[in-house]
Formats: C-alpha cells, sequence, structure tokens
C-alpha cells in the first residue's frame, strides 16, 4: 500500500518553474542565460514531471546545440539543472503536505513491514527457518520475484540516470535532510535514507529469523550499526559542520572516488578533521585490510561493516541461495572480479599521475576512465546489477563478481590468513544446505563432504553455512596457519588404511 | 525412467577391467570415486533405476519441506561423471547373471562385468500390518518415496506417522513444515529408547511435542483402514482407537534391499554376507553399503550397519582393496549424528541405552531442557567409553583420538573446551559442564588451558 502510495507520488503534483526559482537553483551567469532560453516555460503550469522535463530538456539542449555549432564553447552550460530545476518547480499536493505523504509512504511502509515482521516465527521455537523458500514466488525466482527485480532495477535506473523524474520522492525527506546536514534533499539523501531503513527494517527480520543464533544477531547489529552511523548520520553532520562529506568506513578501491583530486582536494583543505580523513582512509588500505584480514578474514569486513554488503546481509537475505554454485560461475567470478579491481587500481594511479603531472599530459585520459569506471562499475554494476538481481541471481552479485575492495581482501584472506571455515570431521552428510544458502556460490559441500578445511577468497563469513548444518560440520574460526589447508587421504572415523 | 541414454564410448572402449556398480548412493559413488582416484584405466559403470545422478539421500525431507530443490541435493555436477570417466546407466537391473557375468536391465542392453560391486542400498520395513500397501501409505527411503508423499500428501487433514526412530521423526517434521496435523505412534515408552539413554529420550519427546506433534507413546500400529477408492482413510491402534488420517508413514527401521539377489548363488542371510574384504562368496563379486551384513562384525559393531557414514567408509575401503592392494575394513570409533528438530545430536563412541557396571555414566542437561552431555567410561580404568551430546556440537577428531587413546575421563573433562565446535559468540557451557562432573565425582578439575602466547593472546586469539 505504501509502496503503492510512493510510487503513485511520482504522477502527482504540478509542475511551474519561474524567475525566483530558476534563480534560486542556478548561478548567476547561467541564470541570465537561461531566463532568455526558458522564458516561454515560466509561469506555465505543467501536469507531469515527464512533461516538464522534456520541455526543459528541449530549451536547454537547444541553447547548448546552437552554442556548439557556433563554436561558443566557454558558454556551453555544462552544469545539469534538469533535476534542481524540475524539484524547484514542483508544486501542488506533494509539496504542500509532505508530512502527509511521507507519513503515508515511507513510515506506513516501514511500519506496515515491522507489523508484518515483528510476530514472524512468534510460536516456534529458535531454529532454522526455510520452510517452503523453493516454493515461494517471491524468493524462488517467481512472478512476484522477477517484478520486484524489474521494479529495483528500473529504479536504479531511474535513480543514476533521471533523477529528474523522481523529484517528489525527494521533497519527502527534505525535512530530514534539512534537519541532519542543513541542506536540502538530493536523490542521493533519498537513497541513502531508503537504503539505510531498509537494512534497519530488514535487520529486525534477521533477528527474528535468527533468533538464538548469536552470530547472526551480533554480525547483524553490526552492520546496521555501522550503516546507520558511519554512512547515514556522521555524513551529513559532517556536511552541517561544513566539512566534506566523508564515510569513515568506506574503503579505496570501493570507494574509488578516493585519490580524485576534487576529493583529495577537498579533505586537505578542511582542516585537521579532512587531514584526518585523508590519513585514516590511506592507513585502512595498507594498513587496517591486511591485518584486519589476517586476524579474522575478509568477513570484519564484508559482512559486519561494509554498507553494501549491510544490504545484502538484510534486505538481501531471503534471495541468497539463488546465487550460481557451479564451477563455471566461480571461473566467471575470478576473472571478472579481478578485472574490476585492476581497472580501479590503473585508474587510481592514472589519476595520481595526472595531478603530480599538474593535469598535462593524462587530463583527457583521466577524464575518460573515470567516466567509464562511474558508469560501468558505479552505477551499472553496483546499483543496477548490485541490487536490482537480487531476486534474481542473488544478493551478493556485485560483491562477488565487481566489488574491487572484495578481490582486495580476497587476495589477502585467501594468501595471509588465519580465517577458514573448519569441517568436523568425517561428519557431513553432503546434504547441500551449506552449498545452497551460500550467497557467494561457494560449493561448501564439495569441502565439507571430503573433510577439507574452505578457505576461499570469495568467503564473506556470513557464518550462514554453519548456521543451516544439520549435522554441526562447519565452524568459522580462526586460527593457526599451519593447519589452514588440509588435504587428508581419508576421512576421520575409518582406520582401515 | 526419464531417458535412456546409449552408453558412452569412454565406458566401454577401454583397456581396463570392466568394473560395474549397482547402485549410485553414497557407498557406491564413493568406491566409483576412489576407484578412479587409484586406477585410471579402469571402466566403470554406475546403474541406478533411482535417478540417473547421484544425490544425498539424508537430504530428501529438505526438497519436502522446500528448504533445497532436487538439484541442490546432488553433490557433484553433471559434468563430472563424464569428465572422470564414471559411466552412469539410468535403468533397474532385473537380473544379475553371476555365471556369465552379466546384468539383465529393464529397458537396456545386458551390461558384462569382470568385477561386481553390489551396493543396493535399503528398503522399509513392513511387518505385514492389514493395509500397509494401501494408497497413501509408505515409507520414505527412495526418491520415488519423496514424489509419491508429495502427491498422496496434497489434500491431507492429518497423518499419522508409525514407529519413532531417525526417519520417523523427519516425516514428522516434513509433514508440519507443511502445517499438516501429524499423530506420531511409538510403541516404546520414550522416543528412540532402543537407542537412546532415558534422560536423552525424554529430552527429544519433549522438543517433538513442543512442535505440534501429537507424540503418542506406547501405542501400536494394529490396522490401516481403507476408503472406497483404496485409500488410507484411518489407523485402528492396539488399544482400538481409530485416527482418520488422509497419509501413513511406515518409520520402523529399514533393512537390507536383497530381494534382486535372493534365491541366487550369493549367499544371504539379513543381508548380504562379506568378510573383512567386502567379498561374498562368488569371485568379483563384492558387497557394500546398507545391503551388507558381515560374516564376522568388526569389533562392537553390529552385523548390518545401515548409516551414511559406514557406506562410505565401505566405498572408500574396497576401492583401495580392488585397485590397490587388499585391506580389511577397519572402522575407527563409531560416531553417528542426526537433526530432531531444532536440536542437533552428535555422538562418538559406545553410549548404548542401558549399561551395566563397572560402566558408569555422567549426564549433564541445561536448565532448558533442550542441551545435554552425557559420557559414559568404565568406572575402574576410567578410560571413555562413548559420550552423547544434544544442542552442543563438539570436534569429530578430538574424540576420535581419546576414544582411540583409551583417554581416562576426566582428562576428556578437563579438555573439553578444545572439543568445542559451536560457532563463535555462543555460550560456553564447559564450566557448566565440568562443575556439574566434580559436584557427581566429587572431582576438583580444573579446565587445561592451552597458554597463548606473544601478539596473538592481544588480541585474544
Amino acid at each position: 500500500m505504501a509502496l503503492l502510495f510512493f510510487n503513485a507520488l511520482l504522477f502527482l503534483g504540478e509542475y511551474q518553474l519561474t524567475e525566483a526559482k530558476l534563480q534560486e537553483v542556478s548561478s548567476e551567469q547561467n541564470y541570465t542565460v537561461l531566463r532568455t532560453e526558458l522564458k516561454p516555460m515560466l509561469g506555465k503550469t505543467y501536469g507531469s514531471s515527464f512533461a516538464f522535463v522534456s520541455d526543459f530538456n528541449k530549451y536547454f539542449d537547444a541553447y547548448n546545440t546552437r552554442q556548439q555549432e557556433n563554436e561558443q564553447w566557454d558558454r556551453v552550460i555544462w552544469d545539469d539543472y534538469t533535476f534542481a530545476a524540475t524539484k524547484a518547480a514542483s508544486e501542488g499536493i506533494v509539496k504542500e503536505n509532505r508530512g502527509v505523504w511521507l507519513l503515508l509512504t515511507v513510515i506506513l511502509g516501514t511500519a506496515g513491514a515491522l507489523l508484518y515482521i515483528l510476530p514472524l516465527y512468534r510460536n516456534e521455537t529458535a531454529g532454522i527457518k526455510h520452510d517452503g523458500i523453493m516454493f515461494s514466488s517471491n524468493k524462488a525466482r517467481g512472478v512476484i520475484g522477477i517484478t520486484l527485480g524489474v521494479y529495483l532495477i528500473l529504479l536504479y535506473v531511474v535513480l543514476y540516470w533521471f533523477p529528474a523524474y523522481i523529484v517528489n520522492w525527494t521533497l519527502l525527506v527534505d525535512p530530514l535532510s534539512r534537519f541532519l546536514s542543513g541542506g536540502p534533499a538530493s536523490q542521493w539523501f533519498l537513497y541513502g535514507t531508503i537504503y539505510t531503513l531498509a537494512i534497519l527494517v530488514m535487520g529486525i527480520r534477521m533477528f527474528r529469523k535468527y533468533r538464538g543464533n548469536k552470530y547472526q544477531t551480533l554480525r547483524t547489529s553490526s552492520v546496521m550499526f555501522f550503516q546507520l552511523s558511519f554512512a547515514f548520520l556522521l555524513p551529513e553532520i559532517l556536511v552541517l559542520l561544513n566539512k566534506p562529506w566523508h564515510d569513515f568506513k568506506n574503503i579505496w578501491p570501493l570507494d574509488y572516488t578516493f585519490f580524485f583530486d576534487y576529493r583529495v582536494e577537498s579533505m586537505v583543505s578542511s582542516g585537521t578533521i579532512g587531514m584526518f580523513m585523508f590519513v585514516w582512509g590511506i592507513l585502512l588500505i595498507i594498513l587496517g585490510v591486511p591485518l584486519m584480514t589476517y586476524f579474522y578474514g575478509k568477513r570484519w569486513y564484508c559482512s559486519w561493516v561494509c554498507g553494501c554488503g549491510g544490504l545484502a546481509e538484510t534486505a538481501g537475505d531471503p534471495y541468497r541461495h539463488l546465487s550460481d554454485k557451479s564451477l563455471k560461475a566461480w571461473s566467471i567470478e575470478r576473472i571478472m572480479v579481478h578485472s574490476v579491481l585492476v581497472f580501479a587500481v590503473v585508474m587510481t594511479l592514472v589519476t595520481i599521475a595526472n595531478y603530480f603531472s599538474g593535469f598535462a599530459l593524462l587530463g583527457q585520459a583521466t577524464g575518460v576512465l573515470h567516466q567509464w569506471y562511474g558508469f560501468l562499475i558505479g552505477a551499472a554494476f553496483a546499483g543496477v546489477v548490485g541490487v536490482g538481481f537480487y531476486p534474481l541471481m542473488g544478493n551478493r552479485m556485485w560483491c562477488r563478481f565487481g566489488c574491487p575492495l572484495a578481490a582486495y581482501l580476497g587476495i589477502v584472506q585467501r594468501f595471509k590468513s588465519r580465517f577458514r571455515i573448519t569441517t568436523n570431521g568425517g561428519q557431513c552428510i553432503s546434504c547441500g544446505n551449506c552449498s545452497t544458502y551460500c550467497e557467494m556460490g561457494i560449493d561448501v559441500r564439495w569441502y565439507a563432504q571430503r573433510g577439507q578445511n574452505i578457505v576461499r577468497a570469495s568467503c564473506v563469513g556470513c557464518g550462514v553455512c554453519a548456521s543451516v548444518c544439520p549435522r554441526g560440520v562447519l565452524k568459522l574460526e580462526n586460527g593457526p596457519e599451519q593447519t589452514r589447508i588440509t588435504d587428508i587421504p581419508i576421512l576421520v572415523g575409518n582406520e582401515s588404511f | 525412467m526419464k531417458e535412456t541414454k546409449a552408453i558412452g564410448d569412454f565406458c566401454t572402449n577401454g583397456k581396463g577391467s570392466r568394473i560395474v556398480i549397482i547402485g549410485n548412493g553414497i557407498s557406491g559413488i564413493t568406491c566409483a570415486r576412489h576407484l578412479r582416484k587409484r586406477d585410471s584405466a579402469a571402466q566403470i559403470t554406475i546403474v541406478s533405476g533411482e535417478t540417473e545422478h547421484f544425490f544425498s539421500r539424508t537430504a530428501l525431507m529438505y526438497i519436502y519441506m522446500g528448504h533445497m530443490k532436487y538439484a541442490h541435493t546432488k553433490p557433484y555436477e553433471d559434468w563430472f561423471w563424464e569428465k572422470n570417466r564414471l559411466c552412469l546407466v539410468h535403468d533397474w537391473v532385473t537380473q544379475v547373471d553371476f555365471e556369465q557375468k552379466q546384468l539383465q536391465l529393464k529397458q537396456q542392453e545386458p551390461i558384462p562385468y569382470d568385477t561386481l560391486i553390489l551396493a543396493l542400498g535399503s528398503k522399509t520395513n513392513k511387518f505385514g500390518w492389514p493395509g500397509q500397501d494401501l494408497k497413501g501409505v509408505q515409507g520414505l527411503y527412495s526418491f520415488q518415496d519423496l514424489e509419491s508423499m508429495e502427491a498422496h500428501t496434497q489434500n491431507c487433514a492429518r497423518a499419522v506417522v508409525v514407529g519413532g526412530g531417525l526417519i520417523g521423526i523427519e516425516m514428522a517434521e516434513m509433514l508440519r513444515s507443511r502445517k499438516i496435523p501429524v499423530t506420531f505412534l511409538v510403541r516404546e515408552q520414550r522416543f528412540w529408547d532402543n537407542v537412546l539413554p532415558k534422560e536423552e529420550a525424554e529430552l527429544v519427546g519433549r522438543h517433538i511435542r513442543e512442535h505440534h506433534i501429537d507424540l503418542r507413546l506406547g501405542e501400536e500400529l494394529d490396522s490401516i483402514l481403507e476408503d472406497e477408492a483404496g485409500n488410507v482413510r484411518a489407523v485402528m491402534t492396539k488399544a482400538g482407537e481409530e485416527i482418520p488420517c488422509q497419509f501413513v508413514g511406515l518409520t520402523a527401521g529399514v533393512s537390507p534391499n536383497i530381494d534382486l539377489v535372493k534365491n541366487t548363488a550369493l549367499e544371504v542371510n539379513k543381508g548380504i554376507l562379506v568378510d573383512a574384504f567386502f567379498a561374498t562368496n562368488i569371485p568379483d563379486v563384492y558387497a557394500i553399503g546398507d545391503c551388507v551384513e558381515y560374516r564376522t562384525p568388526p569389533p562392537l559393531r553390529r552385523p548390518v550397519e545401515q548409516v551414511w557414514y559406514t557406506g562410505r567408509m565401505h566405498g572408500e575401503t574396497l576401492a583401495r582393496t580392488i585397485a590397490a592392494e587388499p585391506v580389511p575394513y577397519k572402522p575407527g570409533p563409531w560416531f553417528n549424528s542426526a537433526k530432531f528438530l531444532d536440536i542437533e545430536y552428535q555422538t562418538y563412541g559406545q553410549v548404548p541405552n542401558t549399561w551395566e557396571e563397572p560402566v558408569d555414566s555422567f549426564y549433564w542437561e541445561h536448565p532448558d531442557g533442550k542441551k545435554c552431555f552425557r559420557a559414559l567410561f568404565n568406572s575402574e580404568s576410567r578410560q571413555l567409553q562413548g559420550i552423547n551430546a544434544f544442542g552442543l556440537r563438539l570436534r569429530h577428531a578430538f574424540f576420535d583420538e581419546a576414544l582411540q587413546q583409551h583417554t581416562p575421563v576426566e582428562a576428556v573433562m578437563e579438555r573439553l573446551q578444545e572439543a568445542n565446535f559451536d560457532p563463535e559468540f555462543y555460550d560456553r557451557f564447559h564450566p557448566q559442564i565440568l562443575q556439574a562432573f566434580n559436584t557427581q565425582f566429587g572431582t576438583s578439575l580444573k579446565p587445561k588451558k592451552n597458554k597463548k602466547k606473544g601478539l596473538l593472546a592481544i588480541f585474544g586469539l
């Protein structure tokens, strides 16, 4: 119901751009130009954002094309005003009743979800709650699952490339944004709000589902905490304090813009806090990742701290079994994830070289690399595929096939770490619950039934294999490196040879 | 039978000896895999009418409950077999000709063999109850049983499960996952009390009731009643109560599936009789897994062992005998595991349901009544004889070593924390267990800790 309202909002209200509004959103110099160019639009009322955006783009592009044709490059307006202008232009029942609509959509939706989640499994004993998953239309790629996947994909496409169409949503969270950071809500603030809410609400679902399982409960609390504080509140408060927006737990190369000149500039020029951000970020890369991964495996980040991991482990949990376990998928995974890592490293090196060479030689190349990485990896892969494909191919598509930080953590975990999943002697019955519910598509059973410990670069240490094992065969452990990789000739229990 | 594919070239064109295995369960497949590891020339053929590919029989229940699909229960991907030149024949064997050394199949051409391995598995016990072959009355062992259960529980207002063992409780759990009310008839006074000691059997019994299963202890099946269409409509107990139901699960154990070789030259008793090398009375014919009966059981073992783990060990051992040098079957200390609804069970060594002097027992139960630990030991030599654990996970390797080395129970109790295999952050019960042991036996044992040194100690590792 709330989702219905939420979607309906996009089609409600009217759009009217006035001179005053235009002045508000554009720079001084551009305002003069835009006022003339957009003359036909000003004061006119549009019934939908589609009509408004289409007209806006028509006049705006016409101006730019004209300038380009006349080779007046300095007069072309490169800034994108579509979102800001549309947002400013939005009027009518959405804008005037923000509180009511917020209540009807986001808050009602959250409340509804909680009303459903809180009583889950109430009269049942603690244990594995997987009854009927493979018969569920939502969870087993049925009609509902596919529809949801398509909806999520569309949502991400609009969010990344056509934000002007969702201004009404951002209006809803304007008051919250003003309260936190002092500024109006962008589409990213809206995204952050919904993202955080999703982790919190679905985190509570995890508490219900894994009641009595302390590993899952603690791990879920951890991702909920890091998302709410480090990724959502703290960055906005930094903005309120006139500091750069910064997520202290995000690490290069997942945070691929960390070494981009504008980020470095803004950090270095923001006093002590800014310098701390810069130094902390670098320390995490060169010390934090290897050390923590050596002691605890990459799980310390991927399933305890990371925001992408946080969403995957909470909102994505119902879809974890949809990951592909085949050997072929594993080969593709290794090629893809390491290619992305190489791409990210090369791009960053070029960026840094470009910075030190004074933007002379590599300026063009850097720009192109940034643009393509941002489009292909940052948006299309991490967002559209990463989350949109939850109900289609499992909740860790991005982490498994695309995340360069996961690749870096994985290399450390595979070659220099104390972490492993220990197999308990000869107790495995090859049932397949572990492999089925591995979100990273690891064929856990392959190792367990041979009595081998599981040491894999991709394992994020979510611990679900150990939870679902009906015979207590698997245990996530940190232990001496010598006993980590085992290859035993025969399983425990047979003394014949 | 879905398809009858022609046998691939890789199966019949080799130079090596022709080894044919009947049965693609854990015993047959383990044997085939280990044969291939040791002998790259052998032509290995596996015949099964049940399914084309190997699947995990223990996971059948999870398919019904919707935790997994059939594909998930296959431990190897479908390309595995051809890659390892393991030829799969999906057909039923109708007759074994030991003279001509060949198998007659239901649909395909006969298959000749040089060496034959019988891994025929088990079948459900039926004790001649009236109505035991009605529609909607069945056991649960094979993939076909699962399909039949799926078909017969579509419109089921109540089901009755007869027989309080491992398959019985699995079947009850399966039915409950579909919200079908279950009446569970158990002949004994406690659940599985021919295996479990009193306290453990009562612990499981309480948990069964907690899952809203109508557990009837000390009640026996008399007959199964039919409706006009030949379907089950009710069961009658020995006490004379009629329980209306649309499905009956018969789970009073399984026995070796030897119908194929009955009345042949092959010597059988309850199962196919084998020596320590799994050789039958006929040369070049071996038998492994559930269908086997040992002529001389290994020490402390029963003549027929129908457990996943023993089947696997049979396969490992026989492959060595055939492909390398003859090795007699010598299992290590007994171990087994199961899951009773939400409660996991592990056992290592010998823990029978009752014991006599000089065997003594230590028992600890958590106040929540869902976790317990029992150790049996010799009160004179103090040597550990076996343990039961419910709701706790313990390390197999730890107890395998302790039992083989005849470790005194006190030394085991002092090091119990090393045996802990519960997930990280779980409550640790070994201090309570040790405390209880001290109280019961007037000892003052303290946990023996391995000292940790240096940097790792700082990180608490």
